[in-house]
């Protein structure tokens, strides 16, 4: 009784396990994706619709890493942050609204990342607080404007140690680097977010770039 | 007795539930990070030139040490940071290396020298932009 008890849970544990691999699918058409094959991408300013202001530039900080895993060469945010100033653009709507080939002809990059920032903080209730950061993106091919991908994801306080595989690694290693600075709440979840936005080899994910050994596997 | 077969088992169990998750892990990190997005949010936060520029470096060290590579970026922001700190020798150097190890960020790196030559020039050197100007208007009247 005992043994088959503990077969049950047992085996119950493993099909948790697996199931924490799994993502539910989602159609997603990459034919402009295919047929664009991007090198190297830069990463706007996220909008922040959250009420907190260092939403945009904590989301931007750790936009670098899952992209140039995924195989891309990723153009270096605060530069890219420092020429949109010394143009007179400091919001990110204001940037967002640049003319693609603008853009194109400024950085010199193949595609261009819009990012979203729906969440970012922290909710207080009776008996805990819950920090989450949800964010939305989209990739721009800046020769023709056409959407290549875009997806959403979200992480909340008690999801951001249970990421497994490369992800969690990643995620734990950005978050160890960070232990002498005093980052708040909300930059740890927003490292688990943008890995599980920006990552290719997940379904709805974005593709691998030319950089990865798995370019074109997917 | 007992906690030998105890330890054996846990031995397995450990081992199975390893290749489990290495399943699920796939390929190991393509670059050697260090503290780059950490010192991009010092960055942001306008936090000291310096020290971000010292982490850097110390960075640097450690993914030479252990064979890694630096990713995307990593030397454009080291640069862009020597020249806040009065370097642009070294911001040129930092520049040139980001190119070598990633050709697309060429584009941008050219406009950024150009850009920052020229930026020089008006900011430290105002006088003299000022007459190259007037040379060159006092030469196309010719």
């Amino acid at each position: 009784m005992m043994r088959r008890l503990l077969t049950y849970v047992a085996s119950l544990g493993i099909v948790m396990l697996f199931a924490g691999c799994a993502v539910p699918n989602k159609q997603v058409d990459y034919a402009a994706f295919k047929s664009s094959r991007p090198r190297s991408i830069l990463v706007l300013p996220p909008l922040n619709e959250s009420p907190d202001i260092k939403a945009t530039y904590g989301m931007l900080a750790q936009a670098t890493a899952p992209l140039a895993e995924s195989g891309y060469y990723v153009l270096p945010v605060a530069l890219v942050d420092e020429t949109f100033r010394q143009n007179g653009l400091t919001v990110p709507g204001d940037i967002h609204a640049t003319p693609v080939a603008k853009l194109r002809q400024i950085f010199g990059a193949d595609a261009a990342l819009y990012v979203t920032v729906a969440e970012y903080g922290s909710k207080y209730q009776v008996f805990s607080s819950v920090t989450r950061v949800a964010a939305s993106a989209k990739l721009v091919d800046l020769k023709t404007g056409d959407v290549l991908w875009s997806g959403t994801a979200s992480a909340a306080t008690d999801s951001s140690s249970s990421g497994g595989g490369l992800i969690g690694m990643l995620v734990s290693a950005a978050i160890t680097q960070a232990v002498n600075h005093s980052l708040d709440a909300s930059y740890k979840v927003a490292a688990t977010t943008s890995y599980r936005l920006l990552s290719a080899g997940q379904p709805g994910g974005i593709l691998y770039g030319p950089r990865s050994p798995k370019y074109q596997s997917d | 007795m007992i906690n030998t077969v105890t330890l054996r088992s846990a031995a397995f169990l450990s081992a199975a539930g390893s290749l489990l998750l290495a399943g699920c892990a796939g390929p190991q990190p393509m670059y050697q990070w260090e503290g780059y997005q950490v010192q991009v949010y010092e960055y942001f936060k306008g936090e000291s030139k310096e020290a971000q520029v010292a982490a850097l470096e110390e960075g640097l060290q450690k993914i030479k040490a252990k064979g890694g590579a630096v990713p995307p970026g990593y030397h454009a922001q080291l640069g862009m940071l020597y020249l806040n700190i009065g370097k642009g020798d070294q911001m040129v150097k930092e520049f040139q290396t980001e190119k070598t190890l990633f050709p697309e960020a060429t584009p941008y790196m050219d406009f950024l020298l150009r850009n920052v030559k020229t930026d020089t020039r008006t900011d430290t050197k105002v006088s003299a932009a000022v007459d190259a100007k007037s040379g060159t208007a006092a030469g196309s009247s010719k």
